[in-house]
């Protein structure tokens, strides 16, 4: 398998601080990674940098040809604003920006795919619905219908899972799996390990610098999640500057 | 009095009223669409700082061109696209808040306009400036005031999608196009234009009560973005057609009436608004089937 993503000796961080540090490896095309460590190790940080949304400070990413724009990215706790008067089918509608762009109509085909979408996460007859009355977990449905419709190579999610039901939760990792098997490469933040072990068949565990990646039943080895724990979160105001820095 | 006269009347009678009709319609048209926006991005005092920054640019022009409409304009339009971009590029590219930025540029504004009025050492008219004469518009003012409000409704159709986009899901935006930032200035732009198109009528600090109140007021009545900018304007019209009446029959400056008119609409819609209003707050009506 090709590599879709290569982190070549990357540094990422705020301030000269930084928050994942010397981090080197390769997302092969259609994996189906998840990146776990604790509060404040750089998960969020690496999606940001990976959708190019945060220069590295230190070394590059590498996305073999893939555009940012080609990435669908989820992030945390998205800033939506919930107040906007927007219901759930032009919610979902805006994934076809890469097509439609600022001007394109949406045609029959594509009203065709958006109902299939909304179909996909269960929200039928939610259509018409304002966003703001949505629940949690029908907020959630309604990004991932959205994900759908970006019909993107690379899928980035940041905690996607969190705060949701069990069958929210169950619902969605089905589309994640429905990805993976179309070659997809998907990159998911997450803290349940229980899921992890039975969805990823990789992780990536980091305390700012990388503990281990590799197959997830070793990654996430009591040895590592030890060693993971030992490292300090906290940043030093004081810290000199690295000795690796390029 | 019958309906005619106290409705028909005052119109097909003068052409004062006929003008200011027309120009008041005019801005309405505009109006309600930015106003629906402004609200939306929570720029509401955005338009309010706007006029601050405008009223300097105006005062210049007329400093060095006496009451002339074109160089008010330009002055106007000058200050306030300086101060609306500059804030829309600080605030873009460094870690400042919009709304901080905006405050530091309009302060500037404002304090460099008064320096300059002081040391030349007129006042007079300036009043024209801060309340407009809406029943003095002549023919170069609506066309103006024209021209403004439908380069304001083509742009709005251009840039409708990131625009609403932006509000809703900047992330989401960003991650696809860069069109957010560029549809923002566009966005700040207009708000300039129609403030500089409002001042001739309603004078700066009313226009945007013209923009803001129908916007607010219709929010209590449409939860969809397009009956949300439709209502807006029809509020738009509504107001400045009774305020001019009002104006009329009263003997009242008509800018004030005008957004009057407009804030007794606001105040019965927070009273009465089905959508989060007082009453609808506090009497809920029995619940439904779950």
């Amino acid at each position: 398998m090709n590599a879709q993503i290569s982190f070549r000796n990357l540094t990422l961080g705020y301030e000269r601080h930084p928050a994942v540090h010397h981090l080197s490896g390769d997302v092969r095309e259609g994996a189906l990674l998840a990146v776990c460590g604790s509060n404040g190790a750089g998960k969020s940080t690496l999606l940001k940098g990976i959708c190019g949304a945060l220069k590295p400070l230190g070394g590059a990413i590498d996305l073999h040809g893939v555009s940012p724009r080609d990435i669908a990215y989820l992030p945390q706790g998205a800033e939506i604003d919930r107040s906007f008067p927007i219901n759930v089918y032009d919610m979902v509608s805006m994934g076809l920006w890469r097509r439609a762009g600022l001007f394109g109509g949406i045609g029959k085909a594509d009203r065709q795919q958006i109902a299939e979408a909304i179909a996909a996460v269960g929200l039928e007859g939610f259509e018409a619905r304002p966003i703001g009355t949505l629940s949690g977990g029908q907020m959630q449905r309604t990004l991932f219908a959205r994900l759908l419709l970006q019909d993107a190579r690379v899928i980035l999610l940041d905690e996607p899972f969190t705060a949701l039901d069990a069958k929210t939760v169950a619902d969605l990792v089905d589309l994640v799996r429905r990805w993976h098997g179309e070659k997809r490469t998907v990159i998911a933040v997450l803290h349940d390990f229980d899921l992890v072990r039975a969805t990823f068949p990789e992780t990536l565990l980091l305390a700012r610098t990388p503990v281990a990646w590799g197959p997830t039943f070793e990654a996430l080895g009591s040895e590592n999640l030890l060693k993971a724990r030992r490292m300090g979160e906290a940043w030093r105001e004081d810290a000199p500057d690295c000795s690796d820095a390029a | 009095m019958n309906p005619y006269d106290l409705l028909i009347a005052p119109f097909t009678e003068f052409e004062f009223m006929r003008r200011a009709l027309a120009g008041v319609f005019a801005l309405a048209l505009g109006a309600g669409p930015m106003g629906a926006f402004l609200m939306l991005r929570r720029m509401s005092l955005t338009g309010d700082a706007m006029a601050h920054a405008i009223l300097p640019g105006a005062a210049i022009g007329f400093l060095f061109a006496g009451l002339n409409l074109y160089a008010m304009t330009a002055g106007g339009l000058a200050a306030g696209l300086v101060v609306a971009i500059g804030a829309g590029v600080v605030a873009r590219a460094t870690g400042m808040k919009e709304d901080a930025s905006l405050a530091a540029f309009y302060l500037i504004s404002l304090a460099l306009g008064v320096l300059i009025v002081s040391l030349k050492g007129s006042n007079v008219d300036l009043l024209h400036v801060l309340f407009g004469t809406v029943l003095g518009i002549d023919d170069a003012t609506l066309i103006l005031i024209a021209a403004i409000t439908t380069l304001t409704l083509v742009t709005l159709a251009f840039i409708w999608r990131p625009l609403v986009l932006e509000c809703v899901d900047p992330t989401f935006l960003a991650s696809v196009s860069r069109a957010g930032g560029v549809s923002h200035i566009a966005f700040l732009s207009l708000v300039v234009m129609n403030l500089v198109g409002g001042f001739h009528a309603l004078g700066t600090l009313l226009s945007v009560g013209l923009m803001m109140l129908p916007a607010a007021t219709a929010r209590f009545f449409v939860r969809d973005l397009t009956a949300l900018v439709t209502l807006s304007t029809l509020i738009a019209f509504a107001a400045g057609a009774i305020g001019l009446l009002v104006s009329y029959h009263l003997g009242t400056p008509s800018g004030p009436s005008i957004i009057l008119v407009a804030g007794l609409a606001y105040a019965g819609a927070v009273v009465f608004g089905p959508i989060g209003g007082l009453v609808t707050r506090l009497v809920p009506g029995r619940h439904l089937e779950a």
